[in-house]
């Protein structure tokens, strides 16, 4: 395991370092330390590494993501693993607003709690945040699942389309299109196998869950339903 | 008729007001209870650059030999920080279009158009098709607030990035493609069911603000290693301030887009009237990287309503760096063409007038997502008439850049201009024509 402490290394150099092992089959093993805030950590990594960080992150850590294992040990800025496109992202605090943002694959693990926006556009990426999310969550989700082991803040999933949404808690209002939906096998099936993913399979029961996703009554303008717009 | 009976009433007297697409309007949202939506940009008059001349050279300036003495085109965009700035043969790009909005035959043409003169095109709301990349030497790669089709892969492929705040045709808003343009390729790049209505996004998923905007162009620097230049788009609306915290947040590249700029579909209201005409936003926006010590440093596109290349010129003495074209990119390719008068009809419009891009119904095949009539539409054709277009506009900037004693079109400058309104003086900050006068400029001007 290579050591890089961010207060000696310049964060260009690191990244520079990590994306020029795009394309190999290297496993190498990164524990950054210091990072103390910054943005951009361990972004837009392309290869099977693993990448442990010390310390709270920034904007953006993690982001688009490809094949990367990325764990936090402390709490995450603004756009945590926006785009991530596979691999797994792990911060084992909480992360700011839009955590996951327009995600196409792999997974999201935040410990703690989530802000804002949590999953916002996502198109693809499993979610799972074993604390609250904040407002806004799931807005505009596409695809992907959200599975939130705490409460939902208002307006959760606001305008979303494909993407499933699982609470064990309560949600504290929902948003325009989004309605619980009925929790078939299937469902329960999918939630069981992003639990396991992961690593709280044993531990969570998914019959506690209820789900939510769009009703799909503003796919196309209609003006029946004018007082939604 | 007797000579007594005219008087009786008197003839029918249109109103000024009340006007003839006025009361059309008031009839149609009665039948119909919503509002109108349609493509291209704003069609009212608003003052434009053919309210300014150019003074050509006299006693005080020596013009430039036509034919024979060179005037130099070519510009570079994102010196600022990229490691690859952008180099382009002549100051006109092509504006960013999705793959989605046209199809892809006119991506093509756009692509092998654009080639051929050594400019730029520009994809749009629905990411990066390989064709485009295949047929676009120099592309731009937008980031928009939708993210549909957005992969670190494309991003690294991208000869520059624009980060998409707004655009002319509708500051503040979103993205609209309707479901009938919904193919099951359109589909499957964004994401989404076949056939709904796809109303992108208004606002950024990851950034509020301008102090976000410089932390966010920060990661796309770090995501393409400092190599490609960033651009930041906004719609004309409070270009002063939109420019100046565009350059604040690191922008190499400010592309300012007036409210004649085209959109594939959107309220017929949010077309007219938001935002503002590009004549009157290129100064103040040129003023602003002036204050900053920024102006030829972090580079201005302007766009909205370039039709020719006296358009192009009038820009750049304002003190843009290059231009960029939709609309008039898409009539090159054969958009409104007159051959399609009887299609046009059909579709209850006629050339010069349709703009009902969003219906996916385009005679032409440039708009469209149809087979049948996207394969009318020939890209190899479309392209050497785009080529053809773009030269025209780059001779006829420099014929004037010349008779203004230029050897560069960039070497332009708003002393070689007069206004022929009030109002274009105003906005442009040069003279009316035959005075010194500018105003709401006080003091003597010559």
């Amino acid at each position: 395991m290579e050591t890089v402490d961010l207060q000696k290394t310049p964060l260009r150099e690191f990244n520079q370092k990590l994306h020029d092992l795009q394309g190999s089959s290297d496993k190498a093993e990164f524990k950054v330390l210091n990072p103390r805030g910054k943005h951009a950590v361990a972004s837009g990594i392309d290869a099977p590494v693993s990448v442990e960080i010390d310390g709270s992150v920034g904007y953006y850590c993690a982001s688009m993501n490809k094949q990367a294992d990325v764990v936090v040990n402390g709490s995450a800025g603004v756009g945590l693993a926006e785009n991530i496109m596979s691999g797994k992202v792990h911060v084992k605090g909480d992360a700011s607003s839009s955590a996951a943002a327009t995600g196409i694959g792999g997974m999201v693990i935040i410990d703690g709690n989530a802000s804002s926006r949590c999953g916002i556009s996502n198109r693809g990426v499993d979610i799972v945040v074993k604390g609250n999310v904040g407002h806004m969550s799931g807005f505009m989700a596409q695809a992907g699942n959200l599975v939130v082991l705490g409460d939902a803040g208002d307006a959760f999933g606001d305008s979303i389309y494909e993407a499933k949404l699982f609470v064990r808690g309560s949600v504290k209002s929902l948003g325009a299109d989004c309605i619980e939906k009925e929790m078939r096998d299937e469902h329960k099936e999918t939630l069981r196998k992003i639990l396991d993913e992961a690593g709280i399979g044993e531990e969570v029961d998914v019959n506690e869950f209820k789900r939510y996703g769009s009703a799909r009554q503003l796919y196309n303008f209609k003006i029946d339903n004018l007082e939604a717009y | 008729m007797s000579g007594e009976g005219r008087w009786v009433h008197s003839p029918p007297r249109p109103s000024a007001t009340f006007d003839e697409y006025a009361i059309a309007e008031i009839q149609r949202a009665a039948a119909t209870g919503i509002y109108d939506i349609r493509g291209a940009g704003a069609k009212r008059k608003v003052p434009h650059f053919d309210d300014l001349l150019f003074l050509g050279a006299s006693m005080t300036r020596y013009p430039l030999e036509g034919y024979r003495e060179k005037c130099s085109t070519e510009v570079t965009l994102g010196t600022r920080y990229a490691k690859n700035p952008i180099h382009l043969k002549i100051p006109i790009t092509i504006a960013g279009m999705s793959f989605g909005s046209l199809s892809g035959p006119a991506k093509e043409a756009l692509g092998r158009g654009a080639n051929a003169v050594g400019t730029s095109t520009t994809t749009g709301d629905g990411g990066m098709t390989p064709e485009e990349r295949g047929h676009s030497k120099t592309l731009v790669y937008q980031v928009l607030p939708s993210r549909y089709g957005m992969n670190p892969d494309d991003l690294r492929k991208a000869d520059a990035l624009e980060v998409v705040v707004g655009q002319g045709a509708k500051p503040g808003g979103g993205g609209m493609l309707l479901g009938q343009k919904i193919s099951d390729r359109v589909a499957e790049m964004r994401t989404l069911p076949k056939g709904i209505d796809q109303r992108s996004a208004c606002r950024h998923p990851d950034w509020t603000g301008c102090d976000d905007l410089e932390i966010k162009i920060g990661e796309l620097r770090e995501l393409t290693d400092w190599k490609v230049p960033i651009y930041v788009k906004v719609g004309a609306s409070r270009p002063y301030f939109d420019t100046a915290l565009a350059v604040k947040a690191g922008a190499d590249v400010v592309v300012l887009d007036g409210m004649q700029g085209g959109t594939a579909a959107t309220q017929e209201v949010f077309i007219e009237h938001i935002g503002l005409p590009i004549l009157s936003a290129i100064r103040p926006a040129v003023q602003a990287l002036q204050d900053l010590d920024m102006h030829r440093e972090v580079q201005l596109i302007v766009s909205g309503g370039i039709r020719t290349g006296a358009d192009v010129a009038k820009a750049l003495a304002l003190g843009a760096d290059a231009v960029s074209i939709g609309c008039a990119a898409l009539i090159a390719l054969g958009d409104n063409s007159p051959h399609l008068a009887e299609e046009y009809a059909k579709l209850g419009t006629r050339p010069g007038c349709y703009d009902d891009w969003h219906e996916g119904r385009d005679p032409a095949g440039i708009t469209t997502q149809d087979p049948e009539l996207y394969k009318r539409f020939d890209p190899v054709e479309g392209g050497r008439r785009l080529a053809n277009y773009l030269s025209v506009l780059t001779l006829e900037a420099q014929t004037i850049a010349r008779a203004n004693g230029k050897n560069h079109v960039n070497h332009l400058e708003p002393e070689d201009l007069v206004a022929l309104t009030v109002e274009a003086a105003a906005m442009a900050q040069v003279p009316l024509a035959g005075t010194n006068w500018i105003p709401g400029k006080t003091g003597d001007q010559f």
